[in-house]
């Protein structure tokens, strides 16, 4: 019973799958992670949207796209789209590098373009077109901000995220510059880029320090619970909170001159966005498209922050 | 054996309580003499409050959890049901905002919706353990990855804000409260005051005890082994509805990061506290100083630069693990 509907099942998904695949000149894979946090859930968001856009701008072109909450769901996906779709070229944002690397590999020398986003794989030379999201730069105009908004210097306390290379990253070019700018880092803990978390370590950095100038929350997300904790507990020596990744609320706060939230430091979800349109471009002209293309980090301020403000976006 | 001595403590207390009794005082003394030793802030009125108020979502959870655990259950979709339960009361709020306006009856719709999906949730996962006769770990495994993707989605991989002028509206349910205690704690307490009674002075506790020791003696004892167990679970829900409620005016926001893990921090308090986890045995009082241990030792961490931070999730297990040796060490003694 369980198999013959399994069978039916599969055989009904595989006509179905096929069928456009024949139809249409190119197919392009586009394999990211779920939606299991905000800023993913953005990039979720920006991926569907250059999806149905292209697929109207080039009618012979047939986009696939799949969303893992595992890296093993995600070398699924990948054979999945190699086995059934003949996928031309796949657009991947590696859940984590390692477990990723072998599998693209193996879809690379089969001829098939390689468009990597975000963080890279382990091994240099597998794709053709590489989008990188930059964390040392978003680590160092942090810092830098902070250095500039605390001319005398000052006392801050930090939240991290996840402890992970990214993260690691972030937090060097922070430090880096920061160095010699007479800020003192009085404590850094992990709010591993969650609401509640963050809200937590706030909450003990003010019972533990007195005095505190500044926080660097890292992440909008984490800000959100900083701000909750200072409100209320409320202190007012706190001068501003200096999230990142460009979440709406924060940029609207940052837009209307909340003194809290001054800047924002970007670390745009829309590069997949980048990375799906270039590979598309590459399929459909001659123009070239292989290379690295490294996606700043910018700091929003008010004077700037419209631009960045993406109302339909979740995040 | 060890249970009868806690049971017969009274005859004994000539000599000192057994070691299942001081085990989890004796590791939350020692936390509280740690912490005040460490950093002069520890103690103080704020920092405690702190603690106290936000211990109180697990706190309230775990009450429940003793009572599954002890009927021999267990429920791993307590965390992805209060992310579900606080992303469903935030959609129905921001949705009846434009008719109700701000003001007491949207709270208390907001509420009611908390506690009867609390209680629909609690009433499925029984209904699948009981009628069903599923594992308790599969349905609650199932269950947890249901609510999980629902919040999810619910919340378009995003996360689901309350409106801004509600979210100041019923800031005050987590943050204000009388006599000095914040509402959560104020919550908790009672909980946990009905929780003793029930357990330790009812003839529920007694039942549950029962059906989780030996669920065929207990059959033919005249106690309805599936009804008690039904109840457990839907009682647990409800409490989670109740944690819910304390939970969404702190941020006033719900997304598929909330509440991850509650449910083994839950369980770890319940078993720290002295509770079997195979069933038979559970002590309310006890899941408390669970939930205090968990809470401080994190409260700790953050206030003092003794440890890396990559090392917090380190100590909190051993911490754990010492504080269950402590027991077992009285119990062979």
């Amino acid at each position: 019973m369980g198999i013959t509907i399994r069978t039916a099942l599969a055989a009904g998904v595989l006509t179905a799958l096929a069928a456009p695949a024949m139809a249409q000149d190119i197919t392009v894979g586009v394999s990211i992670p779920a939606a299991t946090h905000g800023w993913a859930g953005g990039m979720n968001f920006h991926a569907q949207q250059a999806i149905e856009r292209l697929e109207e701008v080039y009618p012979q072109v047939d986009l696939v796209l799949a969303t893992a909450s595992d890296p093993a769901e995600q070398v699924s996906d990948i054979e999945d789209m190699v086995a059934t779709r003949g996928i031309d070229a796949l657009v991947v944002l590696p859940f984590e590098s390692e477990p990723l690397t072998g599998p693209v590999q193996a879809v690379a020398e089969s001829g098939v373009w390689i468009t990597v986003v975000d963080r890279g794989l382990s091994v240099d030379g597998i794709e053709d077109l590489y989008v990188a999201g930059d964390n040392a730069g978003f680590g160092r105009v942090s810092g830098e901000f902070m250095a500039s908004a605390l001319p005398e210097g000052g006392k801050i306390v930090a939240l991290r995220g996840i402890p992970t290379t990214i993260d690691n990253m972030r937090v060097e070019g922070f430090e880096a510059a920061i160095e010699g700018k007479n800020i003192e880092v009085l404590g850094m803990e992990h709010g591993n880029w969650n609401r509640d978390d963050s809200f937590t370590v706030m909450q003990d950095f003010l019972s533990r320090f007195p005095e505190i100038d500044a926080v660097w929350a890292s992440d909008d997300d984490m800000a959100v619970g900083v701000l909750a904790a200072i409100e209320a507990a409320g202190r007012d020596d706190v001068q501003f909170v200096l999230g990142g990744a460009g979440m709406k609320e924060m940029i609207a706060r940052t837009r209307d001159n909340d003194p809290m939230i001054p800047a924002n430091v970007t670390y745009p979800p829309a590069m997949i966005a980048t990375a799906i349109e270039l590979t598309v471009v590459g399929q459909v002209s001659s123009a070239p498209v292989a290379g690295t293309f490294t996606i700043g980090s910018e700091l929003v301020t008010p004077e700037n922050a419209a631009e960045y403000y993406f109302p339909d976006s979740p995040f | 054996m060890a249970m009868t001595d806690a049971e017969q403590g009274s005859k004994a207390r000539t000599r000192l309580p057994p070691m299942t009794v001081l085990g989890p005082i004796l590791a939350l003394v020692i936390l509280v003499l740690v912490g005040a030793a460490l950093n002069s802030n520890f103690l103080s009125a704020a920092n405690l409050t702190n603690v106290l108020s936000r211990s109180a979502f697990i706190g309230i959870i775990a009450v429940g959890m003793t009572f599954v655990i002890t009927a021999g259950g267990l429920d791993l979709s307590v965390g992805a049901m209060a992310a579900f339960i606080a992303g469903l009361m935030i959609l129905v709020m921001n949705a009846a905002l434009p008719a109700l306006g701000p003001g007491v009856p949207i709270v208390l719709l907001g509420m009611a919706v908390a506690l009867l999906a609390g209680l629909v949730a609690g009433l499925l996962n029984g209904f699948m353990v009981t009628t069903l006769g599923i594992e308790a770990f599969i349905v609650t495994l199932g269950t947890m990855g249901i609510y999980r993707s629902l919040v999810t989605w619910l919340a378009d991989g995003g996360t689901l804000s309350l409106d801004f002028g509600l979210r100041t509206y019923i800031r005050p349910i987590y943050f204000d409260g009388i006599l000095g205690m914040t509402w959560p704690m104020i919550v908790f307490a009672l909980v946990v005051i009905v929780g003793e009674i029930l357990m330790s002075r009812g003839v529920f506790g007694r039942h549950c005890a029962a059906t989780g020791s030996n669920e065929h003696v207990a059959h033919y004892s005249n106690v309805r082994v599936g009804r008690v167990r039904l109840i457990t679970y839907a009682m647990l829900g409800l409490l989670v509805g109740i944690a819910t409620i304390m939970y969404v005016p702190r941020l006033g926001s719900a997304s598929a990061s909330t509440g991850v893990l509650w449910e083994l921090e839950a369980i770890a308090a319940v078993i720290i506290g002295g509770t079997v986890l195979k069933g038979g045995f559970g002590r309310v009082w006890g899941t408390v100083l669970g939930v205090l241990i968990l809470g401080l030792i994190e409260n700790i961490l953050n206030l003092t630069d003794l440890v890396s931070p990559y090392l917090n999730g380190a100590i909190q297990g051993v911490i754990i693990i010492l504080a269950v040796i402590l027991q077992r060490e009285g119990r062979s003694a």
